[in-house]
């Protein structure tokens, strides 16, 4: 069981009853705890937060990015990056301008 | 009796509320401030008026919301009332409609989505259920996309029957079914498609934008196509082209009269290239002889420099004797009439594009 602080954006925290992280209990499906793991944590104790950013086939949702620490996901191994102790999830909308 | 108009647009949800027998409206609003909202629905079957959206942030996806206290808050279900099952490989991208069910079983609420799928709710829309009897349909792997995304948006009942179901998909066409769901039929015969070479009669594929039910006679239908309105006499299992309103095949909605058998409305668009108001004046056209003339409404519309585009679910009834009718426009004003469209006013303008509207007397 690994525990995971995930940092919620201001849009989403009235979600959590207006908190700007949670943490969640997380078990690795694997050798290691992952993202994924993380969200699938996530899903149990805040699905409505879950699902903001993943669909329902578990797909990360196209303009939200996921870093730990400081590090986009997509630029590691996606929803499979391992997570350590005491590392941080942040889900961060994209900019997505023009 | 109050009367409550529910606006979505493309920034959030806005709301005319009138306590005044419908002389004069209040705005309020955002809700939902950023998302798209598509679908509305107040469904007046139970004790108390109950809303629905439904909402698309570009950001984070898809929410059907409900309230009971006529919008001063809103619920989401917290293990999301409508998503795509595992195992259909599919996620929800937009709700396009929300249709109560029968008036006598008034948990029955019914949605279509895109990619195109109707779902059913039997708890006042706490969950829903795919309804596989469409979701396996032979037809749906051929299905193409309309402009605005392959989207089931039309959800009609028939009142006599409730296992008599019609749905409309852009631009698969219209299906039926004659038991609850279980098993449908393409039914679009005589709707021509002048997009295709030779404009050739096929069993679906059609760009159906609209289809409304007759106040008096429930087998009447009204059809908004691509290229062309169309009526019918059989409860949609032929169409029949109507030729009163010369030049003008295209536009979005068509909406029936609640309560006066043989009339409807139209608000058609010059050509599937502008799809603004042609020359310039917003008009309404009215049939009271199902479809057999029609005459153009304008008193209160704007009749000059007026390019407005008003989309499938953005003109609506409240319902009422006479006939309260409102619309909205992507240029973000919404008209109203409350004496059969004789006559309009400006309800509400400066809003971003608005996309659906609904309305009902409530309270």
């Amino acid at each position: 069981m690994t525990e995971v602080r995930v940092r919620v954006p201001t849009a989403l925290r009235d979600l959590v009853a207006g908190s700007q992280s949670v943490v969640v209990d997380s078990n690795s499906s694997g050798d290691k705890v992952t993202v994924g793991d993380v969200l699938d944590a996530l899903a149990v104790v805040h699905p409505a937060l879950e699902r903001r950013v993943r669909d329902e086939m578990g797909r990360p949702r196209v303009h939200v990015n996921l870093f730990v620490g400081a590090d986009n996901v997509r630029d590691l191994d996606g929803l499979a990056t391992a997570i350590g102790p005491g590392a941080e999830l942040s889900i961060i909308p994209a900019v997505s301008g023009g | 009796m109050d009367t409550l108009v529910l606006v979505g647009t493309t920034k959030g949800l806005f709301a005319l509320r009138s306590d005044d027998g419908r002389e004069q409206f209040e705005l309020v609003g955002p809700s939902f401030a950023g998302e798209e909202v598509y679908a509305t629905c107040i469904d007046t079957r139970g004790a108390g008026a109950r809303l629905f959206t439904g909402s698309v942030s570009n950001h984070w996806g898809p929410v059907l919301r409900r309230s009971d206290d006529l919008g001063a808050s809103w619920t989401e279900d917290e293990r999301a009332a409508l998503t795509f099952p595992a195992g259909s490989d599919t996620s929800l991208a937009r709700i396009w409609q929300l249709t109560p069910g029968p008036a006598d079983q008034p948990e029955v609420v019914y949605a279509g989505v895109e990619p195109a799928a109707l779902f059913r709710s039997h708890d006042g829309g706490a969950t829903f259920e795919l309804v596989r009897g469409l979701w396996d349909h032979p037809h749906r792997p051929k299905w193409q996309p309309g402009g605005g995304g392959l989207c089931l948006h039309t959800v009609l009942v028939h009142p006599d029957d409730p296992e008599r179901l019609l749905i409309a998909i852009s631009a698969a066409g219209v299906y039926l079914s004659d038991d609850g769901g279980e098993s449908w039929t393409a039914s679009n015969t005589g709707i021509l498609v002048p997009f295709e070479p030779g404009s050739p009669e096929l069993e679906f594929g059609q760009c159906v934008h609209k289809v409304a039910r007759d106040a008096g006679d429930p087998e009447s239908l009204y059809l908004q196509h691509h290229g062309g309105i169309y009526r019918s006499d059989n409860g949609g299992r032929a169409w029949t082209a109507m030729t009163g309103i010369a030049g003008m095949d295209f536009g979005f909605p068509v909406v029936a009269h609640p309560t006066r058998p043989g009339t409807a409305y139209l608000l058609p668009l010059e050509s599937d290239e502008y799809r603004c108001t042609p020359d310039g004046h917003c008009t309404v056209w009215r049939t009271v002889d199902g479809g057999t003339s029609w005459e153009p409404l304008t008193k209160g519309l704007p009749q000059r420099d007026a390019h407005v585009t008003v989309l499938r679910d953005a003109f609506t009834t409240d319902g009422l004797d006479p006939a309260g009718l409102y619309f909205g426009t992507r240029t973000g004003e919404v008209y109203g009439s409350i004496d059969d469209g004789d006559s309009w006013q400006l309800l509400a303008d400066h809003l971003p594009p608005v996309v659906s509207v609904r309305a009902a007397p409530v309270g």
